[in-house]
């Protein structure tokens, strides 16, 4: 990987069109700023532009401030699943590997390792962006197992409380009593608190919070990441409405979020000692 | 429009169907025929030179400088465009497009008919282009349009293009280019 595949020849240079060069000049990377951010977001070319999400989608907006966090982004693999999020990632500039569903974390561990052993001199991240249905039911299994085995994997999970592409259907994250078009009598137990089952499990760094505040988002996906690559497992649920299911207008998915900030999503954050050590070296260092 | 294919399962009647497949090394594919590599460049130089809107389409691995040899093969293909006066569109990436594509100034894997139909292409050579990716656009294409289309491959070749070359890096790209020139001198171009 490496930024050289984003640079085109100069032969073919007046046959690209306008975003592809933009891409290449105007798009960050690691190698041109030591601290990609949301900061750059107004001035920048970023790695998602264009989507098929329905308008006003949180999750959309979330991704954003994922990508523009990343702090390796040409050495970066996206994994990622089926879900609302999957409609999103063939338009990312980047490399990203659908799995299929659920099997998000076994698949992310495989690329990993490999490319610890592909390239030992080169730090390359492996993310995982999956919905809560990938991760907190159909691939639960498999998302726990990456946490006991240790897997130097960040995994975020994209927590609409539904399956939202389907129809809108119950699943584990979705909390006791909502009612959806294809769960009309409401859910019968408590949603799973999958950022404390996280930390059970043996997760250096997990959060639980909402994508309402962008320079908060950043902040956790970069720690995460540099903690997942240096010590082990790391996990996210971030809320991210779908407006559709639960009867919102596409201007109303900050207001939900901002509700949700003290509620259902109440901040949590765990950070092991090692990782707090950790982030306290790369901050002196001026990594974070 | 598209045939049912022979299994009732892929909507194209693809090449291996017909019995047609790759080229052994140091050969090269013709529609149906296994023939001599100079064979076939000639005859691609001829279709290039006297088609219709003749165009390359170049992929990633050779649009971006990742490497000497795409360097090195760009320059080759720029010339080549030049000695086939023939016009390219390239296929920077296969990431479909949203909301629409815009058929006239790039080509895309996952609709490449739109853009042939759109620019009357009728001939095209797909060079750069990753094998996956070149397997599906070239299935399109064969099902969808009229268009000859010729694989210029790294690697073993394409049997849904019309035409084949395979293990074309820089040396044999430039003995495509002269046999092109001495096709276009011959023609009178």
């Amino acid at each position: 990987m490496g930024t050289n595949i984003y640079k085109i020849n100069p032969e073919f240079r007046d046959i690209m069109p306008k975003e592809i060069i933009d891409l290449e000049e105007n798009a960050t990377w690691s190698a041109t700023t030591d601290k990609r951010g949301i900061k750059e977001l107004p001035e920048t070319k970023e790695l998602l532009e264009e989507h098929s999400l329905c308008a006003g989608c949180p999750e959309a907006a979330a991704l954003r401030y994922v990508l523009a966090a990343l702090p390796k982004p040409e050495d970066t693999v996206i994994v990622n699943s089926t879900g609302c999020t999957s409609l999103m990632f063939p338009h990312i500039a980047l490399h990203t590997v659908h799995s299929l569903f659920g099997n998000q974390n076994a698949v992310a561990t495989g690329i990993k390792r490999v490319l610890d052993w592909r390239f030992p001199e080169i730090e390359k991240d492996v993310v995982v962006l999956a919905g809560d249905g990938a991760t907190v039911d159909i691939g639960l299994d498999y998302t726990l197992q990456s946490f006991f085995r240790q897997e130097n994997i960040t995994t975020i999970c994209f927590d609409n409380e539904v399956y939202a592409n389907t129809g809108g259907q119950e699943s584990g994250a979705t909390p006791k009593g909502q009612v959806f078009k294809m769960a009309p009598t409401g859910k019968k137990f408590e949603k799973v608190r999958m950022w404390e089952l996280a930390v059970t499990s043996g997760c250096h760094y997990s959060m639980n919070m909402t994508a309402s505040a962008p320079k908060a988002v950043a902040k956790a996906v970069r720690e995460a990441i540099f903690v997942a690559r240096y010590l082990g497992p790391t996990f996210l649920n971030i809320y991210t409405p779908c407006i559709l299911e639960i009867g919102l207008n596409a201007n109303e998915g900050l207001r939900e979020m901002k509700e949700q900030d003290k509620e259902r999503f109440a901040a949590f954050k765990f950070v092991s000692p090692e990782a707090e050590e950790l982030l306290a070296k790369l901050k002196e260092e001026g990594r974070l | 429009m598209a045939n049912q294919g022979p299994a009732y399962y892929s909507p194209y009647p693809t090449a291996v169907y017909e019995g047609v497949i790759t080229p052994p090394e140091g050969k090269a594919l013709l529609l149906t025929k296994v023939v001599d590599e100079e064979i076939a460049m000639r005859e691609i130089a001829k279709v290039m030179l006297t088609s219709e809107n003749a165009t390359i389409f170049p992929g990633p691995q050779v649009l971006y400088g990742y490497n000497e040899e795409s360097k090195k093969k760009a320059k080759l293909i720029k010339e080549m465009s030049e000695v086939l006066n023939a016009k390219m569109i390239p296929m920077y990436d296969y990431r479909p497009k949203y909301p629409k594509i815009d058929a006239e100034v790039e080509i895309n894997p996952n609709h490449p008919n739109l853009t042939i139909w759109h620019n009357e292409i009728k001939a095209a050579i797909f060079i750069g282009v990753h094998c996956h990716y070149a397997n599906v656009a070239l299935k399109i294409v064969r099902a969808e349009t009229d268009c000859y289309t010729i694989a210029i491959c790294g690697l073993s070749g394409h049997e849904d293009a019309m035409a084949t070359l395979r293990d074309m890096h820089s040396h044999e790209l430039e003995k495509f280019i002269k046999i092109a020139r001495e096709v276009k001198s011959e023609l009178k171009l």
